[in-house]
């Protein structure tokens, strides 16, 4: 009985720590994107409220739940009501398999640094990033507006194209691991980190990723200068702000995700192993603001055709390759 | 604790199952199919596959619904207009079959000398299952994956755009 307690205690506690984490850091990561964004751009970017606008993202969820809830008159209301929420839970299930740290010994008992060691974690990961398609199309749906709709049929074919190279370019790092646990995955990469067995296959990865995530230069769905801002046209208030709180966690997810699968989780020289994780994920997460900063978008054919016609065949090479050389190793 | 979680599941299934059937908005039929599946992929972690409950999400629920949802948003229905459902005539002999056949499985199932047997603890790592996809069961895994390949060949054939003088 003392037993289950106490690990139902350390379950909550690491839940816990690990939301109010993701939550605090994808709040200044909004407030971090925008002051990049502005430096790349010569210009200041927000700095008016607190110390180098440190107060700011405050103010923005302040304004947000203080804004009014706006339903369009013809929406199918229930649908229209839950589907921001669905992408933030998506972005945010992911954190229960991602392991940030060896498991560290307190009080004699090991604690192991992850909330569940799935022994499918990966295909978890997978199969969240694969249902986050579904807030994206309900939400354009259920807006009943031309541009919601377009977007939300854009967001669908590309996430649904993309993650096909995703899964394909992350099977060379199941195969080295021999296993689909994150912990066994990071552990495997101890020397060497997966980036520098697999480069094309890391390549890949951040391509389809980037494509998966919505974010620019893939930002189709949500082309402003086309369709107004696609399937969150219609959403106001925190509604809208749900959105972005799925965004910008979905953002320390992949950052999450590529340190775990290419870049060698906490392993590093000197620093403790949380602060390598840390570092690593926020790394990943302002390659992804740069690339905002200087990238323009594609057309939406384009797109699509690179995914299918270029990605893919790439990405089963790929496997193939890197298949034939484990053989041959051995 | 097992079996209070299948019946619990198995509840979900069937009353998402049923709402999915008798929806007359398509989307709606949808969420309540997707509901359904995300019960039958704890199902099947319960019993102790979970490759089985993740292929279950992340090809029925990540793929092939979403696919669904695309046809259905193709048709362009707008959230307040649901069409005219089939009357009893035409429903009618659709439901006597099914029920027919259900009491079938019904009986079947009674008369099955493993039924109401406990499966003990049965656990499946997902090595075993690619170990015996590719060892044991390659001849099958092979030979779907040609008919696969055979049917992306049919879609271009059919898809493709149409050369002068063809089609006309």
């Amino acid at each position: 009985m003392n037993e289950m307690l106490i690990s139902l205690a350390l379950i909550l506690v690491k839940l816990g720590l690990i939301f109010g984490v993701v939550l605090t850091m994808a709040a200044y990561l909004v407030l971090a994107e925008r002051k990049i964004l502005g430096r790349m751009q010569l210009r200041y970017g927000p700095n008016r409220i607190g110390p180098g606008g440190m107060i700011e993202p405050m103010c923005d969820v302040i304004k947000l739940i203080t804004k009014e809830d706006f339903i369009p008159d013809r929406a199918d209301k229930w649908v229209f009501l839950f589907a921001p929420g669905l992408t933030a839970l998506t972005a945010l299930l992911s954190f229960a398999v991602v392991p940030f740290a060896p498991p560290l010994t307190l009080f004699g008992r090991e604690i192991p640094m992850v909330v569940c060691d799935l022994n499918i974690g990966l295909l978890y990961i997978f199969g969240l990033s694969s249902l986050a398609v579904y807030g994206v199309v309900l939400g354009g749906w259920a807006s009943n507006s031309k541009y919601s709709l377009l977007g939300a049929m854009r967001g669908l074919a590309q996430l649904l194209s993309y993650e096909l190279a995703l899964g394909l370019a992350l099977v060379p790092v199941v195969m080295s691991a021999k296993s689909f646990s994150l912990t066994e995955i990071v552990m495997a990469q101890s020397t060497w980190p997966n980036i520098l067995q697999h480069p094309l296959a890391f390549i890949i990865f951040m391509i389809s990723v980037t494509a998966e995530s919505k974010r620019t230069p893939f930002d189709m769905p949500e082309a402003e200068n086309e369709i107004v801002a696609g399937f969150h046209t219609e959403y106001s208030g925190m509604r809208l702000g749900l959105f972005f709180v799925g965004e910008y966690s979905n953002l320390i997810v992949i950052g999450a995700m590529t340190t775990v699968f290419f870049l060698g989780g906490w392993h590093g020289p000197f620093l403790p192993p949380v602060v390598w994780f840390i570092m690593k994920v926020l790394f990943v997460a302002f390659i992804f603001i740069w690339m905002r900063g200087s990238m323009p978008r594609p057309r939406y054919d384009q797109l699509m055709h690179f995914g299918w016609k270029v990605l893919i065949p790439l990405a089963l090479l790929n496997v193939v390759v890197s298949g034939a050389i484990r053989i041959a190793l051995n | 604790m097992t079996t209070v979680l299948f019946y619990i599941l198995g509840f979900i299934m069937l009353t998402a199952t049923l709402l999915c059937i008798t929806r007359r908005n398509p989307v709606h039929a949808v969420i309540y199919l997707v509901a359904g599946f995300f019960a039958l992929a704890l199902m099947f972690y319960l019993l102790g596959a979970p490759l089985a409950a993740a292929w279950q999400i992340i090809v029925y629920a990540g793929a092939i619904m979403v696919l669904f949802l695309f046809i259905i948003m193709m048709l362009g229905l707008a959230p307040q207009e649901t069409p005219e459902g089939p009357g009893w005539r035409r429903w009618g002999p659709l439901v006597l079959l099914s029920a027919s056949l259900m009491v079938c499985t019904v009986l079947l199932i009674m008369q099955d000398p493993a039924a109401g047997k406990e499966i003990g603890d049965f656990y499946l790592a997902p090595q075993a299952v690619g170990e015996s996809l590719f060892g044991r069961y390659v001849l099958a895994v092979e030979m779907v994956s040609f008919q696969l390949l055979f049917a992306t060949i049919g879609a271009y054939l059919l898809g493709r755009p149409l050369s002068k003088g063809e089609g006309q």
